[in-house]
């Protein structure tokens, strides 16, 4: 076990996470094609989801905190409420994180969306207790769908270091 | 020397559970931000000093990473006017055409209007200044829609400012910072903007909920919107200036009215920030705090309204009478609403053109005035309290008659002496026309 091999945090947490801000700020621009907007999707969720399912971190809570901040921030919403959200999907996956371990492409998926809805989810609530007004269901659909879209992003990052640690898997 | 070499070194605690108590701990740093938050408020300290130095940052970047776009959109809109210069000149043609008829009518309605102004003497809003920017920053979301714009504190931006693009109203300003300003759209799920229908000016609260259509909350009335009706700005609440184009009303799939933001008609790439001041910011504060203050409840009888106010005043005279010695005079002098009863005889309007009521309560203090104990009622404005209507003197009176003080039973005996005649009176002395204020159903007629 003392041999094993322990994982570089700047590989596999500050580099994704680098990754996800530039894709979020670049997505931000203002363009149109054909008269339709960019889509919105919520960038941060793949790489939260690799990070629970490859292995349990010290850093990766505070690596999401702080990508949930810079969200708020260039978003323009309240501040700590990507942080809470992405932390409540993080929590949620390290508890069903064995449920997760061998499982197929399909069933990662499948957790993937699962884990999505719940960070939507608790976003929706904490707008309607902030803002006391319910936000468009189809806005959400819409953000929702193109976020789930984004999983094989996820699975590339677990598949590139889930062996990378043994004691894991 | 490291962690694993010092003593700890050889400590094992499981990883999941370090893990679980990190998880918990940015937990409660997420949840007091949240909390601690003041993201609605207009003060600009509330917008932070994280948030105007990342806009700071964010506006340089957002404009260099948008330049390419900003080029090849040029660069076809050249091409296209090349090869489609014919028709467009030609479309061109005929909306001048039609332009031209509309600014006759412009001009005539334009001189109309002038003249009712000032027929009427109306007081108009002052003109709007402007500043332009271009969006540099285009976020997204269910839960949060703002844009950055690269005009900030140097060109006069503040929070609150409605921001427009060609079409209509985008939004408006919610931080602002050197080189750069956040605008809140009106599609965000925060957002809430007075509007107004067109056609019915029924009022409602423009509601953005992430979606594209933002909803139109608190309709009153019957039938007072209708599909393609327009929608404008209301200025309710000098939050923004009146009659700004919004959108249009729409039936919404969940059979709420919702707007199509006019906005949607192009890319928001410039737009216009209206340096519009508020009502709150263009008056007097000074001149308003120094106004009378009117009965705490409206609708309640003035009488009853002051009767409390007297009760305190008398109290406070009795205190001072106490700590003296000398009699309660300040029972008697009356609240700024009470000094304006009393009018110069030379400067009230003419006894004929004054209402019965409004020309004994102008002179009813006067006659109070020649008592002793009753110098302190004399007015500091005379001018103003002649043209007054009786309503704002008649609590002057009431306030001094329930006043146990002999000076103060003194300033009342007057008005239970003579009641109030049925029909008007004739011009008469002032001071024979006093009663007229025990109309109050508690001094009855002697």
């Amino acid at each position: 076990m003392s041999q094993a091999r322990t994982l570089d945090p700047t590989r596999w947490l500050g580099v994704p996470m680098l990754q996800v801000l530039a894709a979020t700020l670049i997505l931000g621009i203002p363009l149109r094609i054909w008269g339709l907007q960019l889509p919105e999707p919520l960038l941060p969720m793949p790489v939260v989801f690799a990070w629970a399912v490859i292995r349990p971190s010290v850093l990766a809570p505070f690596a999401i905190l702080i990508m949930g901040l810079a969200l708020d921030i260039f978003w323009g919403g309240s501040l700590g409420f990507w942080g809470l959200c992405l932390l409540i999907a993080y929590g949620v996956l390290l508890a069903g994180r064995n449920m997760m371990a061998g499982q197929s492409r399909t069933i990662l998926w499948v957790w993937y969306g699962i884990v999505t809805g719940i960070a939507l989810l608790s976003g929706y609530l904490f707008v309607m207790l902030d803002d006391k007004s319910m936000p468009s269901l189809f806005a959400v659909g819409w953000q929702y769908l193109w976020t789930v879209l984004l999983f094989p992003f996820a699975y590339r990052l677990i598949d590139m270091y889930e062996d990378a640690d043994v004691r894991f898997r | 020397m490291s962690l694993r070499d010092s003593q700890f070194g050889d400590l094992k605690v499981p990883l999941t559970w370090t893990a679980a108590v990190a998880l918990i701990v940015a937990a409660v740093v997420a949840v007091t931000l949240l909390l601690t938050d003041r993201r609605e408020t207009f003060r600009p300290e509330a917008y932070g000093q994280t948030r105007s130095a990342a806009d700071k940052v964010l506006a340089p970047v957002g404009q260099a990473l948008s330049a390419p776009i900003r080029w090849t959109g040029a660069g076809v809109d050249a091409v296209r006017g090349y090869f489609f210069a014919i028709s467009e000149n030609r479309r061109l043609k005929g909306e001048l055409k039609e332009m031209r008829q509309w600014r006759d009518v412009a001009l005539a309605l334009k001189n109309e209007n002038g003249r009712f102004r000032s027929l009427l003497g109306l007081k108009t809003d002052p003109p709007i200044a402007m500043v332009g920017a271009r969006i540099v920053i285009d976020s997204r979301g269910p839960f949060a829609d703002t844009r950055i714009a690269n005009a900030g504190r140097e060109a006069g931006v503040a929070p609150g400012n409605p921001v427009m693009s060609e079409y209509g109203l985008v939004g408006r300003v919610i931080g602002v910072t050197a080189g750069a300003s956040r605008v809140l759209m009106l599609t965000d799920a925060a957002s809430r903007t007075p509007v107004m229908i067109e056609r019915t000016n029924a009022r409602a609260i423009l509601a953005g909920d992430g979606g594209p259509n933002p909803r139109l909350d608190y309709l009153r009335g019957q039938d007072p919107v209708r599909e393609g009706d327009r929608i404008l700005t209301s200025g309710d609440g000098g939050m923004m200036p009146r009659g700004l184009p919004v959108g249009f009303a729409v039936k919404g799939l969940d059979a709420k009215w919702r707007v199509v933001l006019a906005s949607d008609k192009g890319p928001i790439d410039f737009v216009r920030v209206l340096l519009f001041q508020d009502f709150t910011q263009l008056v007097d504060r000074k001149a308003l705090d120094q106004l009378p203050v009117p009965p705490p409840t409206p609708g309640m009888p003035p009488d009853q309204g002051m009767a409390s106010q007297a009760q305190a005043a008398q109290a406070e005279a009795t205190q001072a009478a106490a700590a003296t010695g000398g009699p309660p005079k300040a029972a008697l002098a009356p609240k700024p609403a009470a000094d304006k009863p009393v009018a110069d005889k030379a400067k009230a309007p003419p006894a004929a053109d004054v209402a019965p009521a409004a020309k004994s309560m102008a002179a009813k203090p006067k006659a109070a005035a020649s008592e002793p104990g009753a110098t302190a009622a004399k007015p500091p404005a005379k001018k103003a309290a002649a043209a007054k209507p009786a309503t704002a003197k008649v609590p002057a009176l009431d306030k001094a008659a329930p006043a146990k003080t002999p000076a103060a039973a003194k300033t009342a005996k007057p008005a239970q002496a003579k009641p109030a005649p049925a029909k008007p009176l004739p011009p008469k002395p002032a001071h024979k026309a006093a009663p007229a204020h025990a109309a109050a159903p508690e001094e009855p007629p002697t």
